[in-house]
C-alpha cells in the first residue's frame, strides 16, 4: 500500500521569516522522491509540513488524494525518520520496532513476530533483545527504518537519514534504503543536501534554494538540463561566462563577455546584460588547435589526477580560471603544465541560465 | 584540591576548608552524635546523671508502644499505641502529599520544558520564585488566614456560587496538607522540569508520529525518561514533609497531630530531652527505611537520584 502526496501552494511561515513559499509538486504512489538543498533551505520543513507537526500557513497538502488539513501526525498514515533518529533509548530494540505496534493494541507475541521479521528485512536478525546504546550508527539507522516500516505506513519521510555515517557506510545505506523501498512499494520522500545521494536514488529530484522548488525532475534531467544557475552549481561543477546577450534565435544564443564570443542553448526568461553560461568541466574540451567556435586560449598551471578522470585546471590569456575533466582511459593527451592550449564546447552541451527563482 | 590552591593560594583555601570542617563538626555531627547518645539513656535529675541508674538502654525508644487507643482500621476495631498512630498517620499524610505535589508538579514541569515558549520561561521562574521571599512561617499564617471559617477563599466561593455554605478547612489533616503542598511543591517540581527538559523532544514526536495518543506518550516516553526525577523529588517532598514542625504546628487542627510534633511535646512540655533524642532518631531511621523499600520497589538506584 502506498499513496501519493500532493502539495498545492503550499507555504510556511515562522513570524514573518517565509521558510517554504509556495511549493508545488505532486509524488506519485511508490515513487523515491528526494528534495535536494542547502542547509536552511526549508526541506525539513516541508517534511515537518507533511508528516504534520507543522500546518502550512497556506496551501494544501494530499496524501492519497485526501486534504490532510487539521489531522494530527497519529492520524496521518506517514512514518518519519528523524535528522537525529530518535530512538527510544530505555527501550530494547524489539519494543523500539514494536512501540508503533503496541499503541495500535496489538498483543505482545504478536509485536514480537513482527519485529523479528522486520528486523530480518533491515538484516539486522539477533539484534532484538539489544539495547540502542549497543548498536552502530549504521544499525541504530535500521532499527529507525524497520520502526516506520513496522506501522505499515503509506509513505515514509527520511530527513538526512545518512548524514551522520561514514562515507563507505552511507554508499552502501544508499542502496539498501532502495532495494527495501523496492521490496515495499512504499512512497519514499527522501530528504539530503548530498547532490550526489539525490541523483544516485532517487526517481525524482526537487531541488530547493531559499523555500522554493527550483525545479522538478529525473535525476539526468536535473543534471543535463538544469533551469537556472542554482541547480546547475548545486549539482555539479561548471565553468562560468558572464556576458551580455546578442541575437537569439532557434534556441540557441551568442554571448559577448571579455574572454571572447560563445554560443550556446538559451532558456526561456534571459535577456540583457550580465547573463551567465554555464559549461560542465567534462564538456569543456582541451585542443592544441583553435576550435571553430567556443575557443578560449589560455596556459595550464595544474593538473590533477583524481582516478577516474584528470582535471585540467587552466588560466586563459584574459584572466578567467577554467577545469576541463578528461576521461583516463588514454583516448585525449593531457597537457602538462606550463602548455599553452585551447579550451572550448560544444554549444550544444552549454546553456545560459537564469539566477535561481526567488520572486515571490 | 590543587585547583582551588592554585585559584585562591593556600592561606585562603585552608580557611575555607576550616571553615567547611567547623561547621560540619560544630554544628552538624556533634549535636548528631550528642543527641544520638542521649537518646539511649533515661531521663534523670541532674544529682543523678552520671549515677548508678544511668545505664544505656533501648527504653526511651520503646516508649512509643506505651498507651493504647481504640480505632478503627478499614472498618475494623483495631487498638495501636498513641504514637505508634501518629507515626503512621504522618507516613500515610506524608505519601499524600508526595503525590499530590507529583500531580500538580508534573503538569506544570511538563509545561515548562516542552511547551513554553523559551522566551517567557524566566518569568515563569521568577513567579513561581516570588513566594519563596517570604519567610515560611508568615506564609503558613497566610494560609491560615486564607483558610479561616470566615476567611477569604469561603468568602470567594461563596461569591462566586461554588459553594452555598462555608466549607470549614482547618479540621482533620487537611490544611496541613495544603500547607505542606504549597510549601514543598517547588522541591518536586525542579527534578521534574530538569529531567523533563533534558529529554530529546524528537522522542516524543517520534511516538506521536508513530500514532501514540497523548497518555500513551507520556506513560511510554517521558515518564520514564523522568523517573530519576520523579523519585528525587519524591523524596525531598516526602522527607521535607515527614520531618516538617512548622506547617502541622500551625495549620494542624484539634484531631491533627504530626510526629515532629509529638518529638516538641517531648522536649519542651515534658522537657524529656533523651525520649525527644530517640524518637527523632527513630523518625529518621524509619522514614529512610520507608524510603529505600519504595526506591528498590520501582527499582530506582540511588546514582540515579544523584544525577
Ligand atoms: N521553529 C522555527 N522557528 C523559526 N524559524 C525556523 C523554525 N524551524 C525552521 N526555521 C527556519 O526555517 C528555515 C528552514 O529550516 P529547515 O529546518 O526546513 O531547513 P533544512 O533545509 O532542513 O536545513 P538543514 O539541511 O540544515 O536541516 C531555516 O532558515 C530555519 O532557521
Ligand atoms: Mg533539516
Amino acid at each position: 500500500m502506498s499513496a501519493g502526496i500532493d502539495l498545492e501552494n503550499v507555504s510556511c511561515d515562522f513570524g514573518t521569516f517565509r521558510a517554504v513559499d509556495h511549493a508545488n509538486v505532486s509524488i506519485k504512489p511508490g515513487e523515491f522522491f528526494s528534495f535536494l538543498g542547502p542547509s536552511g533551505c526549508g526541506k525539513t520543513t516541508i517534511l515537518r509540513m507533511v508528516s504534520g507537526f507543522i500546518e502550512p500557513t497556506q496551501g494544501v497538502i494530499r496524501i492519497g488524494g485526501k486534504d490532510m488539513r487539521g489531522q494530527r501526525p497519529n492520524q496521518r498514515p506517514t512514518a518519519l525518520i528523524f535528522q537525529n533518529l530518535a530512538l527510544f533509548p530505555l527501550m530494547s530494540i524489539w519494543e523500539n520496532i514494536a512501540f508503533g505496534l503496541e499503541v495500535r493494541g496489538v498483543d505482545k507475541a504478536t509485536r514480537r513476530a513482527k519485529a523479528e521479521e522486520l528486523l530480518r528485512l533491515v538484516d539486522l536478525p539477533g539484534a532484538a533483545d539489544k539495547m540502542v546504546s549497543q548498536l552502530s550508527g549504521g544499525q541504530k539507522q535500521r532499527v529507525a527504518i524497520a520502526r516506520a516500516l513496522a506501522v505499515e505506513p503509506q509513505v515514509m519521510l527520511l530527513d538526512e537519514p545518512l548524514s551522520a555515517l561514514d562515507l563507505k557506510l552511507r554508499q552502501h545505506m544508499r542502496a539498501e534504503l532502495r532495494a527495501i523501498q523496492k521490496r515495499t512499494g512504499v512512497t519514499f520522500i527522501y530528504i539530503t543536501h548530498d547532490q550526489g545521494e539525490a541523483l544516485a536514488m532517487s526517481d525524482r529530484v526537487g531541488v530547493m534554494s531559499h523555500g522554493r522548488i527550483q525545479q522538478i525532475a529525473d535525476p539526468r534531467d536535473i543534471y543535463n538540463n538544469p533551469v537556472n544557475g542554482f541547480v546547475a552549481s548545486f549539482v555539479g561543477e561548471n565553468n562560468v561566462f558572464e556576458g551580455d546577450l546578442g541575437a537569439v534565435s532557434d534556441g540557441m544564443a551568442t554571448l559577448s563577455t571579455p574572454h571572447g564570443q560563445f554560443r550556446a542553448r538559451i532558456n526561456a526568461g534571459v535577456s540583457g546584460k550580465g547573463v551567465k553560461l554555464y559549461v560542465r568541466p567534462e564538456h569543456t574540451i582541451i585542443s592544441a588547435a583553435a576550435p571553430p567556435e567556443n575557443g578560449v586560449h589560455g596556459t595550464v598551471h595544474e593538473v590533477s589526477f583524481e582516478g577516474a578522470f584528470i582535471a585540467v585546471h587552466a588560466v586563459s590569456d584574459s584572466g578567467m580560471k577554467m577545469v576541463a575533466e578528461l576521461r583516463n582511459d588514454g583516448s585525449q593527451v593531457v597537457p602538462a603544465i606550463g602548455d599553452q592550449v585551447w579550451m572550448g564546447f560544444d554549444a550544444q552541451r552549454a546553456a545560459i541560465l537564469p539566477d535561481a527563482d526567488t520572486k515571490r | 584540591m590543587q585547583d582551588l590552591i592554585r585559584r585562591y593560594g593556600l592561606g585562603l583555601t585552608g580557611l575555607m576548608c576550616l571553615i567547611v570542617a567547623f561547621w560540619l563538626l560544630m554544628l552538624v555531627i556533634i549535636p548528631n552524635i550528642t543527641l544520638f547518645e542521649s537518646s539511649f539513656r533515661p531521663y534523670l535529675p541532674v544529682t543523678e546523671i552520671g549515677g548508678p541508674r544511668d545505664t544505656y538502654s533501648f527504653d526511651n525508644y520503646l516508649k512509643v508502644f506505651d498507651g493504647s487507643i481504640e480505632t478503627t482500621f478499614l472498618g475494623i476495631p483495631i487498638t495501636v499505641p498513641v504514637h505508634v498512630m501518629t507515626f503512621f498517620l504522618t507516613i500515610w499524610y506524608s505519601v499524600v502529599v508526595t503525590v499530590i505535589c507529583f500531580a500538580l508538579a508534573y503538569p506544570i514541569a511538563y509545561y515548562m520544558a516542552k511547551i513554553v515558549n523559551p522566551r517567557s520561561l524566566p518569568t515563569i521562574l521568577l513567579l513561581l520564585f516570588v513566594p519563596l521571599w517570604v519567610s515560611e512561617v508568615l506564609r503558613a499564617f497566610a494560609w491560615w488566614i486564607i483558610l479561616a471559617f470566615k476567611g477569604p477563599l469561603n468568602s470567594l466561593l461563596l461569591f462566586i456560587g461554588a459553594i452555598d455554605k462555608p466549607v470549614r478547612w482547618i479540621t482533620d489533616y487537611d490544611a496541613v496538607m495544603i500547607g505542606l503542598v504549597y510549601t514543598y511543591i517547588l522541591f518536586m517540581l525542579f527534578p521534574l522540569y530538569n529531567a523533563i527538559s533534558s529529554l530529546d523532544t524528537n522522542q516524543i514526536e517520534a511516538a506521536e508520529d508513530l500514532g501514540a495518543p497523548w497518555w500513551k506518550i507520556h506513560w511510554r516516553i517521558v515518564l520514564p525518561h523522568a523517573k530519576p526525577g520523579v523519585a528525587s523529588g519524591s523524596v525531598m517532598v516526602f522527607m521535607l514533609s515527614a520531618g516538617s514542625l512548622l506547617v502541622p504546628s500551625i495549620l494542624g487542627s484539634t484531631t491533627s497531630q504530626w510526629f515532629t510534633q509529638t518529638i516538641q511535646q517531648w522536649m519542651n512540655d515534658a522537657l524529656d530531652w533523651n525520649t525527644a533524642s530517640a524518637y527523632a532518631f527513630l523518625l529518621l531511621f524509619l522514614c529512610t527505611l520507608f524510603v529505600s523499600v519504595v526506591m528498590w520497589i520501582f527499582r530506582v538506584k540511588l546514582s540515579d537520584i544523584a544525577k
